[in-house]
């Protein structure tokens, strides 16, 4: 550590400069060695810090906690939607008519009421069961499963960008920007998709490489910029946002996108040999990328759990010093893992305009993006993990519609319900409390080992 | 103002799921006493204070203050009944004054709630001077040395009228004299009423200060001891078994020079000359220990061998390759093995098992991966293998790293280092913060690699240590070397060299043990021009 307060090397400087300083005197009676150790100590101020005082500090306090909710436990995320479909279900109790009616006579009969929250609960989380898993109303077995599978159609984009999110965020890295990283991808694959005219196959093949080389330079580019001038990621990424939406809005308009014909900012229609195959069939929009979605959680995980550069990864993630001290290029990986998250939340573009939009526009990254952040969240920044999770937020926005037109109950309960889930995964305490699950007396120990003077300050 | 107080803990029992921290342990600590609890990491010292400044709730047994049992509710409570304690890692905001850490927690206010931190900055000049504690209450605590923010720390205690002022590992944190005064300090308190439980594994200072010697062992008292007790007797109670404090090793038979610094010049960002213009050698078979007061350019020196530093002039030789301009990955792979000062910061990953940490810097390298795919059942077997040589005591290979402690830590990082073979060894502190009973193993660890003819350069601020295992000693002072010496140079002109005086000033001249030439000290503080005259005579040995 650079010591400020030394006197500065002059060239000439005496071999034993008389060292005057607070600490001199404070022993009287101590051999003349001790003495001018001590004076030695005193003229050079040691570093203001000791090393193993900041050693709890040094690797990204503010990071820490952010560290603990994406990687906490897999019980969280599980009792948070537990807890966060409760309280949704509660809300959609409050609104309803017949729990209001009961309420008048509550203390007479209680349970009338109580039957009817449960009941007003119970029909709307039905009809959002029945809007994304398995509808028994359909005709036949393909079209009672059409909702299982418009859920994971939804679910391909946010499965592939959270991916990308959490790639990022095992390297220490606040993605935020998977939904620019899409936008630019969409970009891409959607210009190879109407522009140009190539053989089946070789189109779809040049499409997908398009998009993902388009979200991976994206990626990579907040990388770069991060690792070669300190700039912190999460202001990067949130700007390349903006810069990739507003870019899109202008590119469609001009000639080169925007449709022949046409006042409004849309594409012209991909070729048909530049789209995703309908791997079940044209009775449902579920397409190829769904397919790749598991290949790419694969390869997520053979990548951070399997590879050396993983490995680097990860252990830039957890402790970049030491990463560094082991011959860790931090900056490379930076910008590689950066690139590669780009690339992942590039599937989701294409899985946009090549499988279920099939032209672009402005709204092709929906809000993907910014759900992918969730997704990861709640899937603890593992693979599988954000696998599941998107499948959920997809069954969430799959089944909404069902119960809007079912119940009543409208779409937005279901975005209280996400945003309760990333409360509560956000404050495990709070979920670990109200299922009594805190281990007495932990807390104010931790505090104190984490470094907080507040603590021990504070409590007098 | 006096108010003694008698503490006793009676029949205290910590447990932690399974683990049992503290087995029914009794302790009392009588008033104007220096207590000392005496352990190796991980005895239960630490979780037996924070038991008793509320932090924990003791499974079973009592706290009792003069005979009347209390209970705890949080560290306030432990305040308001008399007991402070200073933490080894101190609980200051580094960008507040003195005074208004001091204040934090219980700050006056004058009316409508407004801060009043006159009257604090009053009782810290109060203290301050009745103590000589010479602490301004208007500087801020980033700018403070470590040991003047230890000062902050008691006052902290002082001025919420502590009677009982418990220290965990103050000195873990401090330099050789930081430590005497610290000493001081306590003795001046304990002569003014204040009780003090000390809580430390360094035998030396336990001696020097303590009155009553409580030794804990595995979570439960093994005895009281007299500090008149010899230091052997301790260890050997403290650790269960008996140690040997002193080393024995053989004399250094050393070879030819592999490994030169020459002029080496190392800029710090603020435009100091952090490192400069040193140059010294280590020949192979033989230690070379780089004596200084923390932060007088060693971090920057070992920071530049292994390239982290950016601004670098000047050579760096080892084996006839330069190392200057490398990368770390390109030092590493010349054959240098590196134990960081901070193994928390730099050495470990702590969230990574202790498998994955036994191949940190090897993880790319057969027979661990190929390509980029990494073998974990490789990686595994490694760990099994460097767990049992090293003694690293841990649940399982499995388990992450951060949960072992100091001392264990410290072996899992010698064991990566010395898995492969060294052209070149540099151990920073090696034993900072390493129980008793660690260290031992530790020194003839490194004994070992230099018998088998590796250069070795220890870095370390413990004066003991240095003697111990130097084969020659280079003092550091800012960034200069003040000379170089042999093993076997006293204390007091180890002591002036740290202060910046070199030896030919006070000391007769002395043959290195090998038979050659006296004291050569490479270079005159003056020097700041390089001194090629001088240092060719230090490689010269060759």
């Amino acid at each position: 550590m650079p010591d400020q307060q030394s006197p500065e090397h002059t060239p000439d400087a005496q071999p034993a400069p008389p060292p005057h300083d607070s600490q001199e005197t404070a022993a009287g009676e101590q051999t003349a060695a001790a003495v001018a150790v001590d004076t030695a100590g005193g003229a050079m101020q040691p570093s203001a810090v000791p090393g193993t005082a900041q050693s709890g500090q040094l690797p990204g306090d503010s990071g820490t906690v952010l560290r603990r909710i994406f990687t906490g436990s897999g019980m969280v995320s599980v009792l948070a939607v537990l807890l966060a479909l409760i309280l949704g279900g509660l809300l959609i109790a409050s609104t309803d008519k017949q729990v209001a009616s009961t309420a008048g006579y509550f203390f007479a009969r209680p349970t009338d009421m109580l039957a009817a929250v449960w009941n007003a609960a119970t029909r709307s989380y039905i009809a959002l069961f029945q809007g994304s898993v398995f509808n028994p109303r359909g005709n036949g077995l393909a079209a009672q499963f059409a909702p299982l599978m418009e859920t994971l159609t939804i679910a391909t984009p946010l499965i592939t960008a959270g991916l990308g999110v959490a790639l990022a965020f095992r390297a220490g890295l606040f993605n935020i920007g998977a939904q620019g990283q899409i936008i630019v991808a969409g970009i891409l694959a959607a210009w190879v998709g109407f522009a140009l005219h190539l053989p089946v196959g070789l189109h779809l093949l040049l499409v997908l490489v398009a998009g993902i080389v388009g979200g991976a330079l994206w990626g990579g580019l907040a990388g770069l910029l991060k690792a070669r001038t300190g700039a912190h990621e999460v202001i990067l990424t949130i700007m390349f946002n903006y810069i990739a939406l507003y870019f899109l809005r202008y590119l469609l308009n001009t000639p080169a996108f925007q449709r022949p014909g046409e006042s409004n900012p849309i594409s012209p229609i991909l070729d048909p040999s530049a789209v995703y195959p309908q791997i079940l069939g044209s009775q449902y929009r579920l397409h190829l990328g769904f397919i790749l979605a598991i290949g790419a959680t694969v390869l997520v995980w053979w990548l951070l759990n399997r590879s050396t550069v993983g490995f680097e990864f990860r252990a830039v993630g957890a402790n970049p010093k030491a990463a560094q001290t082991a011959g860790i290029n931090v900056s490379r990986s930076t910008i590689l893992v950066m690139a590669i998250a780009g690339g992942l939340a590039g599937m989701s573009g294409v899985a946009q305009v090549a499988g279920t939009e099939k032209v672009l526009t402005d709204g092709v990254a929906a809000t993907y993006g910014f759900d992918a952040i969730t997704v990861a969240l709640l899937g603890r920044s593992t693979p599988w993990g954000t696998f599941a999770a998107g499948l959920l937020f997809g069954a969430f926005r799959a089944g909404a519609v069902q119960m809007q037109i079912q119940t009543g109950t409208p779409i937005d309960i279901v975005l209280v319900v996400q945003s309760l889930i990333v409360l509560f995964i956000a404050a495990p305490p709070l979920v670990r409390a109200v299922f009594g699950l805190n281990p007495r007396r932990r807390k104010p120990a931790r505090a104190a080992k984490s470094g907080q003077a507040a603590t021990t300050g504070g409590a007098a | 103002m006096v108010r003694v107080l008698k503490l006793e803990l009676r029949g205290i029992t910590k447990r932690f799921g399974t683990l049992l921290a503290n087995d029914h342990i009794d302790v009392v600590v009588e008033p104007g006493q220096i207590h000392c609890l005496l352990g190796e990491n991980g005895a239960g010292k630490s979780t037996l204070m924070n038991v008793l400044y509320g932090l924990y709730e003791p499974t079973e047994g009592d706290i009792l203050i003069d005979d009347k049992p209390v209970a705890f509710r949080g560290p306030g409570d432990a305040m308001a009944a008399g007991i402070g304690m200073v933490h080894q890692h101190f609980m200051l905001v580094p960008v507040f004054t003195v005074a208004e850490n001091v204040a934090l927690g219980a700050e006056p206010t004058k009316a409508a709630g407004f801060l009043n931190l006159d009257q604090t900055r009053q009782r810290i000049k109060e203290i301050s001077d009745q103590y000589g504690f010479n602490v301004d209450p208007d500087a801020l605590v980033e700018d403070l040395p470590v040991g003047v923010q230890q000062r902050v720390e008691i006052i902290k205690a002082l001025v919420r009228d502590a009677r009982v002022l418990i220290l965990d590992e103050p000195t873990a944190v401090l330099t050789p004299q930081e430590t005497d005064e610290l000493l001081d300090i306590m003795r001046q308190l304990k002569s003014r009423g204040t009780s003090i439980v000390f809580i430390s594994h360094k035998l030396r200072e336990v001696k020097a200060v303590s009155d009553t010697i409580t030794v804990i062992r595995r979570g439960k008292v093994v005895g009281t001891a007299d500090p008149a007790a010899s230091t052997t007797e301790l260890a050997s109670m403290m650790v269960g078994r008996a140690v040997s404090l002193t080393l024995d090793k053989a004399p250094a038979q050393p070879k030819e020079t592999t490994f030169e610094v020459r002029d080496l010049t190392v800029v710090a960002p603020n435009g100091q000359h952090v490192v400069d213009h040193l140059s010294f050698h280590i020949r192979r078979g033989e230690i070379l220990a780089i004596a200084g007061v923390q932060g007088n350019g060693q971090t920057e020196l070992t920071e530049a061998i292994l390239g982290l530093q950016e601004r670098v002039t000047g050579s760096i030789v080892l084996d006839g390759k330069e190392l200057v301009g490398r990368s770390v990955k390109e030092v590493l792979e010349a054959g240098v093995g590196f134990v960081p000062e901070d193994r928390k910061v730099d050495g470990l990953v702590g969230t990574f098992s202790v498998a994955e940490n036994l191949v940190l810097d090897l993880y790319d390298k057969p027979p661990f991966a190929k390509g980029i795919s990494m073998s974990p059942a490789k990686v595994m077997e490694n760990a099994k293998q460097r767990i049992g040589e090293f003694d690293v005591r841990t649940p399982s290979a499995a388990a992450a790293a951060g949960t072992l402690s100091g001392g264990n830590q410290q072996k899992l990082v010698m064991a990566r280092e010395l898995s492969r073979p060294l052209r070149l060894f540099i151990a920073s502190q090696p034993t900072r913060g390493v129980d008793v009973g660690s260290i031992e193993f530790l020194h003839r660890r490194i004994v070992a690699e230099r018998d088998q003819g590796t250069p070795v350069m220890i870095i370390s601020t413990e004066l003991d240590e240095v003697m111990e295992l130097a084969d020659r000693i280079a003092v550091l002072y800012k960034g200069k070397l003040v000379g170089t010496v042999p093993a076997g140079t006293s204390r007091d002109v180890l002591g002036l060299m740290m202060a910046g005086i070199p030896p030919e000033e006070h000391t007769p001249e002395e043959q290195t043990p090998d038979g050659h030439s006296p004291v050569h000290h490479a270079q005159t503080p003056q020097a700041g021009t390089p001194a090629p005259a001088s240092n060719a005579e230090g490689a010269d040995h060759a």
